[in-house]
């Protein structure tokens, strides 16, 4: 395909420069790094959520891998001590829907907060608009921006949920449920709770992006604060 | 004047906007030729269909009736990708507000156009200090907007309007925010750069310092131009309000 012309170009210009309005990845990742350090705080308030959520995930993932590696043991004296916990082969009904409401809360609350930093951020997003920025660019800082706080977000709460749910084991089991631990579905647990949080992070995100990317370019002439 | 280059033609162009249940009428037929390389300001009381004018000029909103064509394309047939070009590169902005993006510094403001319009990084900040130096604020290019003074952040943004070389710059109440000393030295400016780089300069403005400084001065009044004054009658006008 010849590269697009632009109906004000001089007919011998070249087109292939003169025609394009671009936004590098690099450039569009150090953008959105500096957002989110300007709003440091506000944005750890987000992570601190997916982090919360995930760490419950993590937790109830492992305990339930740690509670399946003691029960495959065979150990007499040790499936005594799981019966008496409550133990329920893949977790109980209740757990499953704490998790869900945990993760449906944080979900709710990503939203939320993107949404309060779309609307607080008109004025840069319509100054962007009238320097040029297309659509796409407005789109890809703000799910950029969000994938960023769901890798930190998923990545520290997984790796809490994890070491709690083990630490918690060996305290009501010994050092068997270190030993026990069926290693190969404890990470396949990990990466769960991981692709989990990332993966709402970047739900959270895809409304007030889409919203901040079809805002017109004339919200930067808006006075009022 | 005579046998100018018309680059912006403003023909019939109506707006009207729904409040609640009653249409406003905020432009009711406006027909304006603007030439290259004028500085120009559009002047009227607030509620007058100014800013609705101005924006329609600008590209940023999309009239009811009526054609705007800048260099004679028909800005109402363009694309989404085009009308970016087209605010990349053929039009610099100048708020009232500054609009400078808060988490960049000052050269970093004025190069993000030139990397949207696709420029090397190097060339870019090249270019950006050699603009920086021009609005006299070349010692100041690795400040954030917050410690600069307005008058100081109206500079990186008159910086950053030129930064793709665009044939138009439109200053929607470019000292509005400033006080007086400060707007007249950004008019002073402004006014500099349109006779030495042959920018055309479209101000929507009721600061009447600007007065002096335009070449020509439309007067929109309850949604029509009620006069297109040349700088020469103008100054009676300018010598009567000091004098009042």
């Amino acid at each position: 395909m010849s590269p697009k012309r632009i109906p004000f170009q001089d007919p011998d210009s070249p087109s292939d420069i003169e025609a394009q309005v671009v936004l590098p990845f690099d450039k569009s990742f150090e953008i959105s790094l500096k957002s989110l350090k300007s709003r440091f705080l506000r944005n750890m308030v987000t992570v601190t959520s997916l982090i919360l959520a995930v760490s419950f995930l993590a937790y109830v993932l492992i305990g339930g891998d740690i509670a399946n590696g003691l029960y495959n043991s065979g150990d007499p004296g040790l499936m005594k001590i799981l019966e008496k916990s409550g133990y329920e082969a893949g977790g109980s009904a209740k757990e499953r829907w704490i998790v869900i409401l945990s993760l449906l809360v944080c979900t709710v609350g990503i939203i939320n907060a993107q949404l309060m930093a779309v609307t607080e951020r008109f004025r840069e997003i319509g100054t962007m608009k009238c320097l040029g920025a297309l659509d796409s660019f407005v789109l890809r800082l703000f799910v950029l921006e969000a994938s960023m706080q769901g890798v930190t977000g998923s990545l520290l709460g997984a790796a809490f949920g994890a070491i709690i749910a083990i630490l918690i084991g060996m305290l009501r089991f010994g050092f068997d449920a270190f030993t026990m631990l069926p290693w190969d579905e404890a990470g396949t647990s990990i990466l769960y709770a991981i692709g989990v949080g990332f993966g709402l992070s970047l739900l959270g995100v895809f409304y007030p992006a889409f919203i901040a990317a079809r805002m017109r370019p004339i919200e930067a002439m808006r006075v009022e604060e | 004047m005579a046998d100018q280059h018309t680059i912006v033609r403003v023909t019939g162009v109506k707006k009207s906007f729904k409040l609640g249940s009653t249409d406003v009428q905020a432009l009711k037929g406006v027909d304006l030729e603007i030439y290259a390389g004028e500085y120009l300001s559009i002047m009227g009381p607030s509620g007058s269909g100014k800013s609705t004018l101005f924006n329609m000029i600008g590209g940023l909103d999309k009239p009811s009736e009526g054609k705007v064509y800048i260099d004679e394309v028909d800005i109402a047939q363009l694309d989404a990708f085009e009308l970016a070009w087209l605010r990349n590169r053929k039009i610099g902005y100048i708020f009232q507000t500054f609009n400078l993006i808060q988490v960049m510094t000052a050269l970093e403001n004025i190069t993000l156009p030139m990397i949207f319009a696709g420029v090397h990084n190097d060339a870019a900040v090249a270019k950006g200090i050699e603009l920086l130096d021009l609005v006299g604020l070349d010692k100041r290019y690795n400040h954030k907007p917050q410690e600069l003074s307005g008058g100081q952040q109206q500079r990186v943004a008159i910086a950053r309007s030129l930064a793709n070389d665009p044939a138009i710059i439109l200053a929607d109440e470019p000292t509005g925010n400033l006080d007086l000393s400060t707007g007249e030295e950004i008019i002073k400016l402004m006014n500099e750069l349109s006779k030495e780089r042959g920018v055309t300069i479209i101000t929507a403005t009721h600061d009447y310092k600007m007065l002096n400084a335009s070449d020509r001065v439309v007067w929109i009044e309850d949604g029509l131009v009620k006069k297109i004054e040349n700088r020469d009658q103008l100054n009676i006008d300018v010598g009567c309000i000091r004098m009042a």
